[in-house]
């Protein structure tokens, strides 16, 4: 209705008013198309630059060579970026199980259950999420240092599973909260037990968030530098640590093709999620 | 902060809430409870008191490989912060600047999300986040490769006449819009998560009783998505403040930032130094954020 009346006095409004109007309408969206277009920019430079050639000398380079799609049959060319994303994605895999364990009983714990001091526990969960990176990477390196602790894999799961615990907290919790307790009501009225509500109730209700704080580990663990870069020691290389080591000398087409692969991997697998869900729903 | 990740329920006027939920006494809480916050307390609490420790100490003989005792020297910080003062306050400017930059990008966009995307609205979302499942340094390194000297970018600027070093690389410039870049989705989904849950009604209804849409926006939208907005620019600062990557591989030594000289101290075996300034560099944040919250009134955020 609305609508009907605006169209049928545009014409007689005043030039000014009908120019701010069509702003108005169109402003918001064609920000919307820019800030997309800023942000799927690099990705778009990365995906060209792994047909970039290297250099004549062996090194990669930040211009434009000539086509190539010599790093997209040969990744492994430098066995140490194989090497690096297998680190890596070894790392992740455990942080994320570890991370979403205990992230997520604590989570239980906060929104189920009375105990003393949900204050002090509330804020060291905030706490790791409101310190920048080099100040939790190198306090822990400092730990490590003043406790003769060894650097190496172990000293960078122990980071890594750190730095997600507060974010699956936060994600888990979030789920929870909106969690109609009628629904677990109801199943304890049928008379379920407590594990068997646990089970077939509330498990597989809360299972999404869970789901989704375990992406969010993996890829902050995955993609982590600063932290695993004070910890690592001098034994491991992580992916991150690996780009960050060859940016010096001309980062290989090869980084850009693995950047490309975990993108459309990424992206694939959240748009299978989706459409999982939509047929779900149906 | 848990608005960051999850939209909720819509806030309708006169909705009905779920009921409040009985919780539950016992041991069970302190089983659930331990084992992670143990984790927490071992490797983030204790860690920080080490680093305090640490940034006390005093040295040796001269020069950082003789080694380092544990003391009370406070004159560590006094000596770090006078030398590195200029590092020390770029990294807020630079951080204060890409924040509000980032707000100003992602207020529109997350508002076109919410408001405006319709049945596009996940999917948006999923874009939004994708570039950033594309490694951290992998996208800064574009970005190099984008604001090259000879690149597209910089040539244009350069015959319009902006750019008053006639590069982009290598200037604070390159470095703020490199933290922009790096850090917008940690604004931009807060802010949606928080301007998803307005009723339009209610922003409708400003605009019924005459106010202009600027006034709406000032009157109702902002108000109500405060918790996004403080969510953000946190999420968004935070980072920012101690990120060194953006610095090193877009900048130059002239807009070196307190991470980077953290990161290099460590690396020369300065410790106590990088130690006295990674604590203070805690401090300052901490005390920014809680003042922040306190001011903005969104205290249910911890």
């Amino acid at each position: 209705m609305a609508i009907a009346i605006e169209k049928a006095t545009d014409a007689r409004l005043p030039l000014h008013y009908r120019f701010t109007r069509y702003l108005r309408s169109h402003f918001i969206p064609a920000i919307g198309i820019l800030g997309l277009i800023y942000l799927f920019l690099p990705i778009a430079v990365v995906f060209a630059f792994s047909f970039n050639d290297r250099l004549p000398n062996g090194r990669g380079s930040v211009s434009w060579v000539g086509f190539s799609t010599d790093a997209w049959t040969n990744i492994c060319v430098d066995p140490n970026i194989c090497r690096a994303v297998g680190t890596s994605l070894q790392i992740g895999v455990l942080a994320t199980l570890a991370g979403t364990l205990l992230g997520t009983m604590i989570a239980f714990a906060l929104v189920r259950h009375r105990f003393r001091g949900r204050q002090s526990t509330n804020l060291t969960i905030f706490l790791p999420m409101a310190t920048p990176e080099v100040v939790m990477g190198s306090s822990l390196l400092a730990l490590f240092l003043n406790t003769r602790i060894p650097l190496g894999i172990v000293t960078v799961l122990i980071a890594h599973i750190m730095f997600t615990i507060s974010f699956v907290v936060v994600t888990v919790k979030a789920r929870l909260a909106v969690l109609d307790p009628r629904l677990e009501q109801a199943a304890m009225d049928l008379y379920a037990d407590e594990r068997q509500t646990f089970r077939y109730i509330t498990l597989p209700l809360v299972a999404p968030g869970i789901a989704a704080a375990a992406l969010l580990a993996f890829s902050l663990s995955f993609d982590d530098f600063i932290i695993t870069y004070f910890n690592k020691g001098p034994s491991i290389t992580t992916f991150p640590v690996y780009v960050w080591a060859s940016a010096a000398r001309g980062v290989p087409p090869q980084v850009n093709v693995i950047g490309s692969l975990m993108f459309f991997g990424a992206l694939a697998v959240v748009l299978l999620a989706q459409l999982a869900g939509k047929v779900k729903r149906r | 902060m848990a608005i960051a990740l999850t939209p909720g329920v819509p806030i309708a006027p006169g909705g009905e809430a779920p009921p409040e939920r009985v919780k539950r006494k016992g041991k069970t809480a302190y089983f659930l409870l331990i084992p992670g916050m143990a984790w927490l307390v071992f490797f983030f609490v204790i860690p920080l008191g080490s680093l305090f420790l640490t940034s006390l100490e005093r040295p040796l003989g001269s020069g950082p490989s003789a080694g380092y005792a544990s003391a009370l020297r406070w004159q560590n910080y006094t000596e770090a912060l006078s030398k590195y003062d200029t590092e020390f306050l770029r990294s807020f400017w630079y951080a204060g600047l890409a924040t509000i930059l980032c707000l100003i990008i992602s207020f529109p966009l997350a508002y076109f999300i919410a408001f405006r995307a319709g049945r596009w609205r996940n999917l948006l979302l999923v874009l939004i986040v994708a570039p950033f499942f594309c490694s951290f340094l992998i996208r800064t390194y574009a970005w190099k490769t984008i604001l090259a000297d000879d690149g597209f970018v910089t040539t244009v600027a350069n015959s319009l006449h902006l750019l008053p070093d006639d590069r982009i690389l290598a200037t604070p410039l390159a470095v703020v819009f490199g933290l922009v870049y790096n850090f917008l989705p940690f604004m931009v989904l807060p802010l949606y998560a928080s301007l998803e849950r307005i009723d339009p009604r209610l922003i409708e209804a400003a605009a019924d009783l005459y106010a202009r849409p600027w006034i709406g926006l000032q009157r109702v939208t902002i108000p109500l998505a405060m918790p996004g907005i403080v969510a953000g620019t946190l999420l968004t600062f935070i980072p920012a403040t101690g990120d060194f990557i953006n610095s090193q591989l877009l900048g130059s030594p002239r807009t070196r930032m307190i991470g980077n000289v953290i990161q290099t101290q460590f690396a020369r075996d300065a410790l106590p130094t990088a130690a006295a300034l990674s604590f203070s560099l805690m401090a300052v944040i901490l005390v920014v954020v809680f003042t922040y919250i306190r001011r903005a009134g969104t205290e249910e955020l911890l």
